[in-house]
């Protein structure tokens, strides 16, 4: 329904007599007319840079040492798919990379909420404990890796914990404004319903802090990869960032830029996930105006 | 019930030489209202007419017990109000319902919170919203009904709990006229079934005559009350003619008398701040 919108968004002019019929089948066709154009755009750019780069690599005018070039990357890439890197297959150093992002958002989204909700709702524990969150969240994050991987060892636990820590802030502060920012009518109006304390957090505030919450979860992901990654990169036997750390002892550029290529790819297939599951939870909301459908 | 019939000659609602001081964010106090008294009783429609801004909504939340008095003394059904009492339902101007809700779920929202059934909150929240003609759109969610159409489930949710005291703070306000006047009479209807006490917050004055029993002129800031104007139209009343009533007319040019000074005074007070 948006795709009609969207295409017929000026004022056409039809002639006199034209029926209903024939005005929605010509916006369906603009419609259809200005996706392809958009999708041709797209792929003509993409093929544009691609095509300089390899180019500017072949003829030296950037030094392919340093930069690489498409075609070497591919077929670094497809190399990595199928015969995968000396200690393990690239599925598992996927997996290993996976694991550890994963968990570390799971547990730091978990306590980013609880911690939120928590604090939102009380004014007497978020006014004392605000002053250790704003230095806590004031370490840079990644500063904390050698610690974690002396605390827990090059195995999983130090980059799920480096994982958890980039996720937990972001996630808590979303959560600590959306409680802060609940409709003052709304909850009141829960209350002279009858709301009990809990019933007001579990039915007002939670849903309408829902879109803060998942806006954060959007980004923590993103963050929860770094956590990975960085983590892999003090100290790892397998993973994505070890993949790279390898590649970069042995000068293997195209394996480095292949490696980056499989994480984008991840981190934009769990962005389509997130945005379709948020869709089913916020099946209330009025449709965006203009929905990207890329 | 023994306890309460020992009050039932008492006002269901009385505000007793009641001041309210608010502090300011720079932390001065002004006060919003200033030896307040009101009386209603039950079974009467009430409304508060005044000056924008000039603490009319403060007395509600009052009455609710969400806000407290600096001093004097606020009683419902003849006790001291102490937290927010079951017996009291409220429609706000703003739109108070929950948006990740549907329809049916908003309606039956009271009823659950105060623990009864699923099956008898939603037999309850199906035939409320019948009788405010929204039958067909219980599983809407509200952005996907009209104005007009939400508040009749606003009125629907607060209805379905049996209030004997309802108050509302300009809840029509934001909707155009026409649709003013149909909720007038279906809140009319509404409350001939049910007969609770109404205190009715406005600042358009035809609205007030065209609802209430009386009409409470309140004064610019801090409120206090001015006169109270008592409206001998009969009821049932038609609502889509009575304001050419001469009447109605009548009545309407006496209480602007004292409305008009209060809400001069009002606009210069704030234009000087």
């Amino acid at each position: 329904m948006n795709n009609i919108a969207i295409g017929t968004g000026g004022s056409i002019l039809y002639a006199p007599g034209t029926s209903d019929a024939e005005i929605e089948a010509a916006a369906v066709a603009a419609a259809i007319r200005h996706n392809r154009l958009v999708i041709i755009w797209r792929l003509t750019i993409l093929a544009l840079l691609l095509g300089t780069w390899e180019v500017f690599a072949r003829t030296g005018i950037i030094d392919s040492f340093f930069y690489s070039y498409p075609s070497a990357i591919a077929a670094r890439l497809y190399e990595l798919i199928t015969e995968g890197t000396d200690e393990a297959s690239l599925w598992y150093h996927l997996y290993i990379t996976m694991e550890e992002a994963l968990i570390g958002f799971l547990f730091g989204s978990v306590f980013g909420v609880l911690f939120g909700v928590a604090l939102g709702r009380n004014k007497m524990a978020s006014d004392v404990l605000s002053v250790y969150i704003k230095v806590l969240n004031a370490i840079p994050r990644v500063v904390l890796a050698p610690i974690f991987i002396l605390l827990f060892g090059f195995g999983l636990w130090s980059k799920v914990a480096l994982s958890f820590v980039m996720v937990f802030f972001v996630v808590f502060s979303n959560a600590f404004q959306g409680v802060r920012e609940a409709d003052r009518a709304m909850i009141a109006n829960a209350q002279i319903l009858g709301a009990s304390k809990w019933a007001l957090t579990r039915d007002v505030i939670i849903p309408s802090a829902m879109s803060w919450i998942f806006a954060s979860l959007h980004i923590s992901f993103g963050f929860a990869i770094v956590g990975a990654i960085v983590g892999e990169f003090i100290g790892s036997r397998y993973g994505i960032g070890f993949i790279i750390q390898t590649a970069r002892g042995v000068h293997d550029t195209a394996e480095m830029y292949a490696a980056i290529v499989i994480i984008v790819i991840v981190v934009l297939g769990a962005e389509w996930i997130m945005t379709r599951i948020e869709e089913r939870l916020a099946r209330w909301r009025p449709p965006a105006l203009n929905d990207s459908n890329g | 019930m023994s306890a309460a019939s020992f009050h039932d000659a008492s006002p269901a609602i009385e505000l007793i030489n009641v001041n309210r001081r608010f502090l300011s964010p720079d932390g001065k106090s002004f006060a919003t209202l200033n030896e307040f008294n009101l009386s209603v009783a039950r079974g009467e429609f009430v409304a508060l007419v005044g000056p924008t801004g000039c603490g009319k909504s403060t007395t509600l939340n009052l009455i609710t017990g969400l806000g407290k008095p600096s001093s004097g003394e606020v009683r419902v059904m003849g006790q001291a109000v102490n937290g927010i009492d079951p017996r009291i339902g409220f429609v706000f101007q703003a739109d108070a319902l929950f948006p990740w809700r549907t329809v049916i779920d908003n309606v039956v929202a009271g009823p659950l919170f105060r623990g009864r059934s699923k099956t008898d909150a939603y037999a309850a929240g199906r035939d409320w919203l019948k009788r405010v003609g929204l039958g067909k759109f219980e599983h809407h969610f509200p952005h996907q009904l009209s104005g007009g159409m939400r508040k009749r489930v606003a009125l629907a949710q607060t209805f379905i709990n049996g209030p004997e005291i309802l108050l509302m703070d300009e809840p029509f306000s934001a909707l155009d006229a026409q649709t003013r006047v149909l909720m007038h009479e279906e809140l009319l209807n509404l409350w001939s079934t049910t007969k609770a006490a109404v205190v009715f917050v406005t600042h358009d004055l035809e609205e007030a005559i065209a609802l209430a029993d009386k009409v409470y002129v309140l004064t610019a800031r801090p409120a206090t009350v001015k006169a109270i104007h008592t409206i001998d139209i009969p009821r049932p009343r038609i609502l889509a003619d009575i304001r050419y009533q001469s009447h109605f007319i009548e009545i309407s040019k006496r209480i602007w008398q004292d409305l008009r000074e209060e809400v001069q005074f009002g606009a210069d007070a704030t234009e000087a701040a």
